[in-house]
């Protein structure tokens, strides 16, 4: 009975993992190498082909969203990291609430939050209008269905994923370790790079896995906030499934999504685990 | 330049002039503002402590001697007085500018790094070239006992290794003066009385100024050149461990250093070098005459182990007092006697069990006290 515990407390994950992860997942994979159309139902004829073909076909918005996402996940971790350096050095008693902050945003729709973005980049809304009309920037000037706008949205919708990972890595670094590295003649700046940064790596590890692959995947910003030129590949892959009902298509675009990314994945983390990090920062 | 300066200028004068003090401190005082309310950690604070001293700080928990410290190590700035290291005033000046290195209570290793780096991160930071600081570091890990486990991290030692780890990335700096905030306080009593003779032997071979704070009176009696007892941010006495011990200079450092009896009483007469104060009943005691005159208010101390007990009222220019034993403690080596003179005191007695193990007295027996004047010593209150 002991031993089996362990297995005992994974089990209701696992089930749920099986039923609404693995068994649909194998379901798509089957799709996948389907023919056929809706109207006459798809039958399996194990046509790898589709995989090549829709590789070809939008090999631009591919590129383009691991373009955008790693865009997204620089800038996120520019703008998380001293965030979350402020509330975890800073924040004092304040910390909850400075969080609460952080995930305010979360406490609205996302659609909504996108759309409200729209109307703060249209090109009479209140960020644009008011530059207009004082002339500072040209009436042919746009915000919206620009690459900016996108990638700005995407970073503002999955900020505090970045934000979380790296604040809870900071707090567990213990002030008295900066402390020792001052009094060991390491001026400010020196012990932050060679303390405070290493011990944060993997909560910047965390956070770049956490933001990476739902921007990478996403089409709402791309859909609100882009133009033609910004189309990503979550918008193929809707359009596919929902207006063209090319499930085939779609299931495919899916899966050669998810092998690029847990390939990329992998290949980070081997590239820049946590120890191979803390290893290199530690000279 | 200003040192070169300062420097020539001792020169010159030198035979005048006493060496520079390694440490001064000027009057300082520390307040904290803690949730609108003003928190005095250190009340004013002045002492010297010369180079090459072993200089303990002692005194019950919250006492100040952490924030004195930092206040030295450049972490905290006082709110008044001045720090100076070796002549120089730091105010102002960041910890790593300061010629000083501190051993924390915590190690406060660093987690992401193995033992060899620890070590040569002060070596590293001064740009010492990477020859120098292989032989250095692997010099400091010979003494601490450390060699072969270079390539360990912090996590994957135990408290003692890791408290020998930290002394040594401290110590491998040779800085002018090293700061110790408790380092044996998580140690269990075998490895912490093994690392206070280590220490102590480390402080002799390498000759620098140790600042070495504890709440431990023995640890601080065995190891220190001079002791400044402290109490609620002020120094109560500042002393070699022996003068504290024997002549504690005030109520405080009596109870907190080791065990001790209190008595008071007031001066009846000046006879024959003693101030006799009589206690009544319970017999009389006497203590040097200097500085007392009849009808002072005076509480005198006296330690346990000076005590002698017997059945016969004792004769001569002795401190004799009669009272009732009321508890009987063996103790392996001594014996420890409660005896209660009534209502105005009880006072504890060790007595050695060397020739003899029968107990002198037994629980309820009515016996004298008594003690030569000169162990007892009146004290301010
Ligand atoms: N940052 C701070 N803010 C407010 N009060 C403080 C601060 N640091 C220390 N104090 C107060 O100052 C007093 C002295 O603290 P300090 O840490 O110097 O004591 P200590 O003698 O080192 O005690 P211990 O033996 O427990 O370490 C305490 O009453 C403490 O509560
Ligand atoms: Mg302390």
């Amino acid at each position: 009975m002991r031993r089996l515990t362990p297995y005992l407390l994974v089990l209701p994950g696992g089930l749920w993992l099986l039923v609404f992860l693995v068994v649909p997942m194998v379901f798509m994979a089957s799709v996948s190498t389907q023919e056929g159309d809706v109207v006459n139902g798809f039958v399996q004829t194990f046509h790898f082909a589709t995989y090549g073909e829709v590789l070809a076909q939008y090999q631009t918005q591919f590129l383009r969203s691991v373009g955008y996402g790693l865009a997204g996940t620089v800038i996120s971790i520019l703008i998380a990291y001293p965030v979350a350096y402020w509330i975890a050095f800073k924040g004092g008693s304040r910390k909850a609430t400075y969080l609460l902050l952080v995930l305010l945003p979360f406490f609205v729709s996302f659609v909504l939050r996108t759309v409200s973005w729209k109307f703060l980049l249209a090109d009479d809304g209140i960020v644009l209008g008011p530059l207009k009309s004082a002339g500072l920037v040209g009436e042919d000037f746009h915000l919206l269905q620009t690459t900016a706008a996108v990638i700005g949205g995407l970073v503002y919708n999955y900020l505090p994923f970045m934000v979380l990972p790296i604040y809870v890595a900071l707090e567990r670094v213990n002030p008295t370790v900066i402390e020792a590295a001052r009094d060991l003649y390491a001026p400010r700046a020196v012990a932050f790079a060679k303390i405070v940064l290493p011990l944060s790596l993997p909560g910047v590890f965390a956070g770049v896995l956490m933001t990476f692959v739902p921007m990478t995947s996403d089409y709402v910003n791309a859909a609100i906030l882009g133009g033609p030129e910004n189309t990503m590949i979550g918008n193929i892959i809707q359009t596919e499934y929902l207006v063209n009902n090319d499930y085939p298509v779609g299931a495919a675009l899916s899966f050669t999504l998810m092998a690029a990314m847990l390939i990329g994945i992998f290949a980070y983390a081997r590239a820049l685990g946590t120890e191979n990090v803390l290893e290199a920062a530690a000279r | 330049m200003s040192e070169t300066q300062a420097g020539t200028g001792a020169a010159t004068a030198a035979p005048a002039l006493p060496p520079v003090p390694a440490i001064e401190l000027d009057g300082v005082v520390k307040e904290y503002v803690a949730r609108g309310e003003t928190v005095q950690a250190v009340r004013g604070v002045s002492l010297s402590i010369a180079e090459g001293e072993f200089f303990s700080l002692l005194g019950p928990s919250g006492c100040g001697k952490t924030t004195t410290m930092r206040m030295i190590a450049g972490f905290e700035e006082p709110t008044r007085g001045g720090v100076r290291l070796h002549g120089q005033d730091v105010t102002g000046v960041p910890p790593n500018k300061r010629d000083v290195n501190m051993v924390f209570q915590s190690y406060a290793l660093f987690p992401h790094m193995d033992v060899w780096e620890n070590v040569a991160f002060g070596l590293r930071r001064k740009k010492v070239p990477e020859a120098e600081i292989r032989r250095r570091v692997g010099e400091m890990l010979e003494i601490v006992d450390l060699t072969g486990r270079e390539k360990r991290r912090p996590r994957e030692m135990s408290g003692g290794q890791q408290q020998r780890v930290a002394l040594a990335r401290a110590l491998v700096n040779n800085p002018r003066a090293l700061l110790l905030d408790e380092p044996l306080g998580a140690l269990d009593l075998k490895l912490r009385q093994a690392m206070q003779i280590e220490l102590k032997r480390i402080q002799r071979e390498v000759g620098i100024t140790f600042v070495y704070v504890t709440h431990d009176q023995s640890e601080a009696l065995t190891m220190s050149d001079r002791i400044a007892v402290m109490n609620d941010g002020l120094v109560e006495q500042l002393a070699g461990p022996r003068e504290i011990y024997e002549r504690p200079a005030t109520a405080f450092v009596a109870g907190f250093i080791g065990t001790s009896n209190l008595l008071n009483g007031a001066v009846e007469r000046i006879a024959g070098g003693f101030a006799v104060l009589p206690l009544g009943e319970h017999g009389r005691v006497l203590v040097e005459a200097a500085g007392h005159s009849p009808g002072d208010a005076v509480a005198v101390t006296v330690r346990p182990e000076k005590i002698t007990i017997s059945t016969e009222e004792p004769a001569g220019d002795v401190s004799a007092v009669r009272g009732t034993v009321s508890e009987v403690v063996y103790l392996g080596t001594y014996n420890s006697y409660a005896v209660k003179l009534g209502d105005v005191a009880e006072m504890t007695v060790f007595q050695q069990n060397a020739h003899d193990s029968t107990t002198t007295a037994e629980r309820g027996d009515s016996v004298w006290l008594s003690w030569q004047p000169q162990h007892s010593y009146a004290i301010g209150s």
